[in-house]
């Protein structure tokens, strides 16, 4: 368990803008009627990715319009770690997956990359306050590894070298022109020097071109 | 013994054609599935009772049977299907293949299983980190529901809803019904069972809950027989199986093969060797992080399915392969799990809330050589208190690799320990606690 509070500061207010307010209220009709609350998580993430983070009023106005209690929303957003409860940094955050099978093969030193590129500290944004980082647990591309997540995309197959590319990238407001994904010459999850199965399909079960 | 290409299922498994239906449906997808509807709830039971499957969630229990609790006669309340896409055991990247390359799989297996337990919704679990996996499953869904393949009143004669659902961030919404209280809104703290889900799940209501492999193996179990399934592997461990070998392998790779499998082939096939060789290898924990690892020399001719490692005293769990070559700290690997399970216990459980700290604390001096070696059987001692002593299983999965350790590798933690000493006895300073 880790022990998470909301930020000391906060701000006075929160209000979806207009196409997040469709987008929550076509949500919450998914779920069974009077079953409005089961929508909180994604409901949150939504509103933390309006935000960047998750602030006090931002709960008050979910827990309102869910029609739950204000302590069930701050028992969700203390309780699961992707909600941010303090201001991360506002370009990119970088999340760096350090559990075992990453470990293997090199997380340590992409933490370190960040220590040196961002922030000694885990979750502190750097000078600027556009660049934060902190390691996290599996990720789940394990096969991929080393790997980070940053926003919604992972970058997978890291060395230290090419991480600190996208790291100067990302820091430069260039984030975009870095193709998410295997860093390396590889397709997903196959082998690196190719797939190993399906390579004798009939042509017709290949199912089309590569998307 | 090997498993050819016609007799795989997961034939986008790394996207190298359209994960759109167009594609499912030339890959044999959304086939006759009206008819195999008809069939209806006993048989589609039944077919894949016979085909021997086992749940691909971990745990290992028969999927159809799990199907059969549910209530034959319904009382009023809606059934549910749920599925279980939160897959975040350490090593494991199966689902994920599924979700992005292959999501129509899972549509049909869910509207197939749907019907085989008088379900008329189902709710996709999917994790919070997955936002692109969410996205195309998401897509699909709405493939799906333009083509009338699911919805009120679609083709197949089976009203079928399917909501994706998102999770965020918390290992134990994997167990099942930590799940289900994520899925209600609440923190995933598991229940207390009975009752089980298939009398009160979801909402009160009867449901089922299923990992994705699982349901996504549905439709081509039913479309070629039970009996092509279970062809594969041997009794009690039938059919093919997504594995993901991670770790110090030349090439690290997901893929499907057949239950079963020797170990050596399995690694020497799809993954280029150990690095370094077969005598490089250290240990190897086969299942997952939540199974004990297995000593290089018991693990190499192992055959790859429950039975064959829990012989070894492990598991197949979500056949996660992780791979340690001799360059491997093994004690620092396992003390990272103990921190990854101090991390994800929900804290309901006295045992686990505690323990599971108290063992990553002792786990790191370990780590150091900063202990006595009565403290090895004392920290044994503590993970057999943790062990069986919780609501779920994660007690258990936080105990059982430093049991693996201890069995397996007692004496490295000793000379650890008699290294640190002597370091220790030489010098005036006592080196630096280590910061974790």
């Amino acid at each position: 368990m880790s022990v998470r509070r909301l930020a000391e500061t906060q701000p006075k207010r929160f209000a979806f803008n207009k196409q997040n307010a469709k987008w929550v209220a076509d949500k919450i009709r998914e779920y069974p009627e009077g079953r409005q609350a089961s929508a909180i998580l994604p409901i949150l993430m939504r509103a933390q990715e309006q935000e960047g983070w998750v602030t006090k009023p931002m709960l008050e106005t979910v827990a309102e319009m869910l029609e739950v209690s204000y302590i069930r929303a701050l028992e969700v957003a203390t309780f699961y770690t992707m909600f941010q409860l303090a201001p991360v940094g506002t370009v990119a955050h970088i999340q760096v997956c350090g559990t075992t099978p990453c470990m293997l093969r090199g997380a340590e030193e992409l933490r370190a990359v960040c220590q040196r590129k961002i922030s000694p500290e885990p979750s502190q944004t750097n000078k600027d306050g556009t660049m934060s980082w902190e390691e996290v647990e599996c990720l789940g591309a394990c096969v991929n590894a080393p790997m980070v997540l940053i926003g919604k995309d992972t970058y997978e197959d890291l060395t230290v070298e090419r991480f600190e590319e996208i790291v100067d990238a990302f820091a430069a407001g260039k984030g975009d022109e870095i193709t998410p994904g295997t860093q390396i010459e590889r397709m997903n999850s196959a082998a690196l020097s190719g797939p190993t199965t399906l390579t004798d399909l009939p042509e017709a079960e290949k199912g089309g071109g590569a998307t | 013994m090997s498993l050819a290409d016609k007799d795989r299922i997961f034939t986008n498994l790394y996207g190298q054609g359209d994960w759109g239906l167009k594609g499912a449906m030339a890959r044999g997808g959304w086939d006759g599935t009206k008819a195999l509807i008809e069939k209806g709830r006993d048989a589609l039971t039944d077919e894949v009772k016979a085909s021997g499957l086992r749940g691909r969630g971990g745990a290992g229990f028969p999927t159809a049977l799990k199907w059969s609790f549910m209530p034959k006669q319904s009382d009023g309340r809606p059934h549910y299907l749920v599925i279980n896409a939160d897959e975040s055991e350490p090593g494991t990247c199966k689902d994920r293949e599924i979700l992005r390359h292959d999501p129509h799989l899972l549509i049909e297996g869910a509207l197939l299983a749907g019907r085989a337990m008088d379900a008329h919704t189902a709710f996709i679990y999917v994790r919070g980190e997955f936002w692109r996996e969410r996205e195309r499953l998401e897509a699909a869904v709405r493939e799906a529901y333009d083509g009338k393949l699911i919805g009120p009143n679609n083709k197949h004669g089976w009203d079928f809803d399917i909501v994706v659902h998102t999770g965020a961030g918390a290992y134990i919404c994997g167990e099942e019904t930590g799940l289900l209280e994520s899925l209600e809104g609440k923190k995933g703290l598991p229940r207390l069972k009975p009752p089980f889900p298939a009398a009160m799940g979801v909402y009160g209501c009867p449901t089922t809950v299923n990992n994705v492999e699982s349901i996504a193996v549905v439709p081509d179990i039913l479309r070629r027989g039970a009996s092509w399934f279970a062809s594969f592997g041997r009794p009690n461990n039938t059919g093919t199986k997504l594995f993901c070998v991670s770790g110090h392998v030349e090439q690290p790779a997901t893929f499907e093969e057949e239950m079963g499998i020797d170990f050596e082939e399995l690694i020497e096939k799809h993954c280029g060797g150990v690095r370094g060789g077969w005598d490089n290898l250290l240990a190897v924990i086969p299942g997952g992080a939540s199974v004990p690892c297995v000593t290089a020399e018991n693990i190499r001719h192992a055959s790859m399915d429950f039975d064959g490692l829990a012989e070894l005293k492990s598991g197949l769990g979500t056949a996660a392969v992780i791979v340690m070559d001799k360059s491997t700290d093994i004690i620092k690997a396992i003390w990272r799990l103990s921190a990854f399970y101090a991390h994800e216990s929900c804290g309901q459980c006295t045992p686990c809330r505690e323990g599971t700290g108290w063992m990553m604390r002792v786990m790191a001096r370990m780590v150091e050589g900063r202990a006595e070696r009565r403290e090895i059987d004392m920290l044994f001692e503590v993970t057999k208190q943790v062990e069986g002593h919780t609501i779920c299983a994660l007690g258990d999965a936080a105990a059982w690799p430093i049991q693996g350790l201890i069995r397996n590798y007692r004496g490295v933690i000793e000379e650890r320990m008699d290294a640190y000493t002597a370091r220790a006895g030489s010098e005036d300073d006592l080196p630096a606690v280590a910061a974790q």
